[in-house]
């Protein structure tokens, strides 16, 4: 039990690898959620049909088989690449394999959430900016994306925080986050509960951290809403 | 791509998918078996609900992957529970997944049934009050069925999301899908074909089931359709609501 103690700064580390991915990940998902939406919401069918498959084929696969895929496939597909043109081995990054794949899941989830909040703004208020002469780049910014903002925000919130959950599972791949290193650490020193235990109370922590700023968040967008 | 290799070895996968299936489905049933009586117990005052709370808290906000983890690696580490009986059962990897399943979506589905329980509407429970119920009654015949038609979207999300989440099983030695998929990458050593094959095996799963609900939403929730009441039913399976 106190070994864990001893190996605190490594589980730090490691906690570092975990945020970082997560943070990176909810980055890219956050562009590819609002590129996704913008293709869900296009005059074009076939813009619409390019969003609908994104999210319908990420829908059907769980992350960590998607995680392998990108890794190993991405792997071979890289070097395949490669050596047509000439080049050495290359190896991908186990760090950026789990971060484009995590944002690449969560991306076909924020997509819907995105498209959701922007339905949910009444029409009234784009048709009021034109009215009053605004371009449509200043109707975007100045009058839909706050109000989307503040739709987007309950279910942002949650893909956060299953996301964070998710990056767990990069250690299966071999990466050095918190539980690929609370795995080594447990295995070597014959302490493997302790050691996990931990890692789930760093979790939790994350979770508890992240539903509390998460509140502050809501109550700021929705200032001035009566409740 | 080598389409014939999946093929070849159309049985490993034949297996995978069945390991898949069973231990989500048990997981599910376990799962809901844990979450009535929870459920229950948090719409009322008892002195129970701090634990229950605690327990649907920390299985809801940590990876499923670590739950896993601790009960099949992490266990094992004492020898008390080597010595025990229930060593026959913890040494198993199939009996740990099982567990570590059903105790996560237990508190998933807890956190389901408790939100439709509480918004079941007051109409109904004064209608088997006025027909002389008594509260028991009124739980059993009103309460439930009632919440549990309203709850059928999130219960069709709640069975995806162990069916994806099963692929831990995969982690811990169990040929599952996706274990199926690395056995036959690390024996040809090739990259894609297994697990490309797993996902399209996971994906054509996923749509059969949300088939199906879509078909017991229809016909369950059809008296809800333009009422205030009304559940909107998202048209592609989406996350557990956490927040």
């Amino acid at each position: 039990m106190f070994t864990v103690i001893e190996y605190a700064p490594l589980l730090g580390r490691g906690a570092l690898v975990t945020i970082s991915v997560a943070v990176l990940s909810l980055v890219l998902a956050t562009g590819l959620g609002v590129l996704g939406a913008a293709a869900k919401l296009s005059k074009r069918g076939l813009w619409r049909s390019v969003g609908m498959g994104y999210t319908t084929i990420v829908r059907g696969i769980p992350d960590l088989v998607l995680i392998l895929l990108i890794y190993f496939g991405g792997q071979r597909l890289v070097n395949d690449i490669g050596s047509t043109l000439g080049f050495d081995y290359i190896e991908v990054s186990k760090f950026w394999a789990g971060v484009i794949s995590i944002g690449f899941i969560y991306g076909a989830y924020l997509s819907e959430t995105f498209r959701g909040a922007y339905l949910t703004v009444p029409r009234g208020q784009a048709e009021a900016a034109q009215a009053l002469g605004m371009k449509t780049i200043a109707t975007l910014w100045k009058v839909l994306v706050p109000q989307i903002l503040r739709f987007a925000l309950p279910g942002y919130s949650n893909v956060w925080m299953v996301l964070v959950k998710s990056t767990a599972v990069v250690s299966v791949i071999g990466l050095s986050d918190l539980v690929g290193l609370a795995d080594k650490a447990g295995k070597s020193t014959r302490q493997q509960f302790w050691f996990y235990l931990a890692v789930l109370l760093a979790y939790l922590f994350i979770t508890i951290i992240s539903e509390h700023l998460l509140k502050r968040l809501d109550k700021r967008v929705n200032r001035g809403i009566p409740a | 791509m080598n389409i014939a290799l999946p093929l070849k070895h159309w049985d490993l996968f034949a297996w995978g998918v069945l390991t898949t299936l069973e231990l989500t489905a048990l997981a599910l049933v376990v799962g809901f078996l844990i979450s009535l009586p929870c459920a229950l117990s948090l719409n009322r005052a008892s002195k129970l609900n701090p634990l229950i709370q605690g327990y649907v808290y920390l299985f809801r906000g940590t990876p499923l992957l670590v739950q896993t983890y601790i009960i099949y690696y992490g266990l094992a580490q004492f020898d008390f529970i080597r010595d025990s009986w229930s060593w026959v059962i913890l040494k198993e990897a199939w009996w740990c997944a099982l567990i570590a399943f059903s105790l996560n979506s237990g508190a998933y589905q807890a956190e389901i049934l408790r939100g439709a329980i509480q918004t079941t509407p007051r109409g109904e429970i004064e209608g088997g009050k006025a027909l002389g119920l008594s509260m028991r009654q009124i739980t059993w015949l009103c309460v439930l069925p009632s919440s549990l038609r309203r709850a059928l979207p999130q219960y069709g999300n709640e069975v995806v999301f162990m069916l994806h989440g099963s692929v831990v099983a995969s982690v811990i030695t169990i040929q599952d899908i996706l274990g199926a998929g690395r056995t036959l990458n690390g024996k040809y050593y090739v990259a894609y074909e297994g697990f490309l094959t797993a996902a399209v095996l996971y994906m054509t799963i996923t749509f059969i089931l949300v088939r199906i609900f879509r078909q017991v939403e229809k016909h369950y929730l059809r008296h809800l359709v333009r009422s205030p009441d009304a559940v909107k039913v998202p048209a592609v399976p989406g996350l557990p609501q956490v927040t």
